[in-house]
């Protein structure tokens, strides 16, 4: 490697903030660091979930258990979903967006590098605020979907739906900051020769995923400001029974958001597996348009499916028929990328590693839980399988089978470049064979149990129906996963501090974030590349390589290259606690909603008027 | 604003922050879209009054309400939020050409349509009144016994036009704050993006108003 000479090591300009200690977490705006910071949360809340659902399957394990009272079961099955789908797996993805796109697309940071930091502490405020009251047993109880006029303060009289109702609130500022971000960031950062069709397949459908979140939350914004108004200030919206209120307006808006919801939960993992195969089968990703187009269609269809989860509603033939089409419309480009991923693999040099086993499940199993999902398209069909456990193993097959799996092919494949030391090959292995195994005895037999009529959201049930054995083997099914958790905190915990060094490309991949040091450096890329394909470290001229090269100089600094870090601070994260404590004013007083406002305000106004980093010379 | 202009590249030569405002102008149109949908939705669906476009008696009382909406009061802060727009363009028209010479012949009114700081206080100013005949709107309404709790209508009309008024409020203290960077130290063209990003969402919450005032007041 060319030595090079550096003319002026400190420029008195330099800035490069706290690297280590407390401090330096709470202040830091750079993009792996915040990713790093989510994926820790996210993964608390993810085992937090998990608690959750073990309690549950411990409670159903058996018939008539009473192992919890029904009013603490409603609060287990809505804090499982709340936490899995808002808590775990959307900000595991959001631990993903934030490492790679930046190193994806050859980029030194995200747009807004402080707003990055925003997001995260609003969502780590606002997953404490909406989590604590479970321990207090007066969490939430209205299942993930909140379902109104139950959810109003008519029939939902305790604090419980509160703190649902402000904690997504809450939940959806950091959403759409996240992701005002990363379309901006995605948009404009990318670097030279980076054209759209040139990005690595993770960043498409994260790109993707930003647009849906970005046309999605808005919506379930507003039903949740009709559910507060209704609840605190008397409004009708909601009000069925006095005011001639609409039934369905909270199911419509709701799901409006909540189906394009169910692809920013697994598009991120279809673009983690478009990673992992093409780089352990040694072949670029198979018919790499037709998969940008495939999801890019999907996000746009699943803006107009969402009343098939209201089949069950009466919604008369005509509105059934369109969503009904409209579903199974949705199998097509999905099942492109099912085949792509297989053509993928066909004839390549495949390794079967850890990674490529996480997303080969997710292959497979994504296919089981899709094949369930165009059953329930089809209305007559439907009307059988709502609200039983049919539903439940077949969401459960596309999110723990589909999302799941492929975060955590995602998390084995990336934890060599985030920390610079590999994942042990062999607990991983013992990993993924007890998911494997675990999540089908788990949620497999649901699909019984649920065609046997065992409807879900039932604390417990009478002998003799035969559900038993069912319920049995998803509770020791469940157990199997959940002592594979245990096995990947252990190889988590363990390999950051002695697993075998990485170096900056392990797997031989070929995209820009391997032509880095593992862990890179603060500031990425010592020289913006210059990129001129699809597979720069595999197909790249000498150019490109040349300069993955010079990017690949370990132990320099910012300083050593002349380049100019944005400063730390601890506002972004002043002004994400001053939010989140005007909204816990709604629970407790006016004087708290005024303090929290005002302490946002005025830390939002310093953060504006202060610089992002040094001046430029 | 006080912070340093820095160019960094960009794969589209666009500012992050204008990518960004427009992406979240996209997202307050699913905001707004929702809120108008739940208002037509519940449209003649209330079982009491009082009501927008039609009378209404109270069958207990025998008390009869007349159509609640002032069409020619609203015309008027319409008309006002319509000229703000036009003082937003003024406004960064102004700031744009900020030190550029003036024609040596140039008369009062040239002199003072560069005059940032006077077309971003009256853009401010037309904000401020909108809020103005908002409020006293507001007002009259509960006198005359409507609120946002008497029926699907109030809850509807109150906070669909609310949380416009809301925007106009945050629009009239984003303009504020950069009056006063401009009386404090002159905007130039230098922050002309500052106040274009600003006009922006001027517009935009200028063009909801209209949306709004055609569904809500307009058609019957």
């Amino acid at each position: 490697m060319a030595s090079t000479a550096i003319a002026t090591p400190l420029a008195p300009t330099a800035y490069s903030g706290e690297q280590s200690g407390v401090w330096s977490w709470l202040t830091t705006v750079d993009h792996k660091r915040i990713g790093t910071l989510y994926l820790f949360t996210a993964l608390f809340f993810f085992m937090w979930g998990g608690v959750e659902a073990l309690i549950i399957r411990a409670q159903l394990g058996a018939p008539n258990q009473h192992l919890v009272s029904a009013e603490f079961y409603n609060q287990l099955f809505t804090m499982h979903g709340t936490t899995m789908i808002f808590l775990a797996i959307m900000p595991l993805s959001a631990a993903f967006f934030n490492y790679l796109i930046p190193l994806q697309i050859g980029a030194r940071d995200v747009a807004f590098p402080r707003l990055n930091a925003f997001s995260y502490w609003v969502y780590l405020f606002g997953g404490i605020f909406i989590t604590v009251p479970i321990l207090f047993a007066v969490a939430p109880d209205g299942g993930w979907f909140g379902y109104a006029p139950l959810t109003t303060r008519a029939y939902s009289p305790g604090i419980n739906i509160d703190f649902w109702v402000i904690g997504l609130q809450i939940l959806g500022v950091s959403s759409l900051a996240a992701a005002f971000n990363f379309l901006t960031t995605i948009i404009n950062l990318r670097a030279p020769g980076m054209s759209l069709m040139r990005m690595p397949m993770f960043t498409w459908m994260s790109f993707v995923v930003q647009f849906l979140l970005v046309l999605a939350f808005p919506v379930i914004t507003i039903a949740l400001v009709f559910l507060l108004f209704d609840r605190f200030f008397g409004t009708n919206f909601y009000n069925t029974v006095d005011a001639g209120a609409d039934p369905l307006l909270w199911q419509h808006l709701f799901w409006i958001f909540g189906h394009p919801e169910v692809y920013i939960l697994i598009l991120p993992a279809f673009g983690l597996v478009s990673e992992v195969i093409p780089a352990n089968s040694k072949k670029p990703l198979f018919g790499y348009p037709v998969m940008v187009y495939s999801g890019i269609l999907i996000a746009v269809l699943g803006f107009g499916v969402w009343a098939h989860h209201m089949f069950a509603v009466g919604m008369g033939p005509i509105a059934d028929t369109f969503f009904s089409l409209a579903t199974m419309l949705i199998g097509i480009p999905t099942g492109v990328k099912i085949f792509n991923w297989i053509a993928t693999m066909a004839q390549g040099h495949v390794r079967l590693n850890t990674p490529m086993l996480f997303a080969i499940a997710l292959v497979a199993l994504f296919t089981i839980g899709g094949i369930s999902g165009v059953m329930h398209s089809s209305p007559p069909a439907d009307l059988q399988q709502t609200d039983t456990y049919f539903i439940v193993a077949h969401f459960h097959y596309v999110l723990f089978g589909g999302s799941i799996m492929g975060i955590f092919a995602g998390i084995y494949h990336y934890f060599p470049k985030m920390t610079g030391r590999m994942l042990d090959e062999k607990l991983g292995k013992i990993h993924f064979w007890l998911y494997f195994v675990g999540m089908n005895i788990t949620f497999f037999p649901m699909h019984f149990a649920g065609m046997l009529g065992m409807p879900r959201r039932i604390y417990t049930y009478d002998a003799g129906q035969g559900w038993e054995s069912y319920n049995f083997y998803s509770s020791i099914g469940s157990y199997i996963i959940g002592v594979a958790t245990l096995v990947f905190a252990w190889n988590f915990l363990k390999s950051r501090r002695s697993g075998a060094i990485a170096g900056p490309n392990p797997w031989g991949a070929a995209t820009l974030e391997w032509t880095i040091p593992s862990p890179p450096p603060d500031y990425n890329f010592a020289k913006i590349p210059t990129v001129t394909s699809r597979y720069p470290l595999w197909e790249g001229k000498e150019a490109d390589l040349e300069s993955a090269r010079f990017n690949a100089q370990e132990g320099k600094t910012a300083a050593d290259f002349g380049i100019v870090m944005p400063y730390n601070t601890i506002k972004p994260m002043i002004v994400a606690f001053g939010l989140v404590l005007m909204f816990c004013g709604l629970l407790t007083s006016r004087v708290i909603i005024f303090l929290g406002a005002g302490i946002m305000i005025v830390s939002l106004f310093t953060w504006l008027l202060s610089p992002l980093e040094p001046e430029h010379h | 604003m006080s912070a340093t202009v820095t160019h960094h590249y960009t794969s589209t030569g666009l500012d992050n922050r204008k990518i960004a405002i427009w992406a979240f102008i996209g997202s307050e149109c699913m905001l707004f879209i929702s809120l108008i949908s739940t208002y037509l939705i519940y449209k003649g669906r209330s079982v009491v009054g009082p009501l927008p476009h039609e009378k209404w008696t109270d069958p207990s009382t025998g008390h009869t309400f007349a159509p609640i909406l002032n069409i020619p009061v609203t015309s008027m802060s319409t008309f006002v939020l319509l000229m703000s727009s036009l003082f937003m363009v003024l406004a960064l028209a102004a700031v744009q050409n900020k030190g550029r010479p003036l024609p040596a012949n140039a008369g009062w009114w040239t002199r003072k349509l560069a005059s940032s700081q006077l077309w971003l206080f009256m853009t401010a100013l037309a904000g401020a009144t909108f809020l103005g005949f908002q409020a006293y709107e507001f007002t009259s309404f509960v006198n005359e016994g409507l609120t946002i709790k008497t029926n699907l209508f109030g809850s509807s009309f109150f906070t669909l036009t609310g949380f416009h008024g809301a925007h106009v409020t945050a629009g009239v203290l984003w303009l504020l704050a950069l009056l006063s960077i401009d009386a404090r130290r002159g905007l130039g063209p230098s922050d002309a993006l500052n106040v274009d990003i600003c006009a922006l969402y001027w517009h935009f919450v200028d063009v909801v108003w209209i949306a709004i005032f055609t569904l809500v007041y307009l058609i019957r």
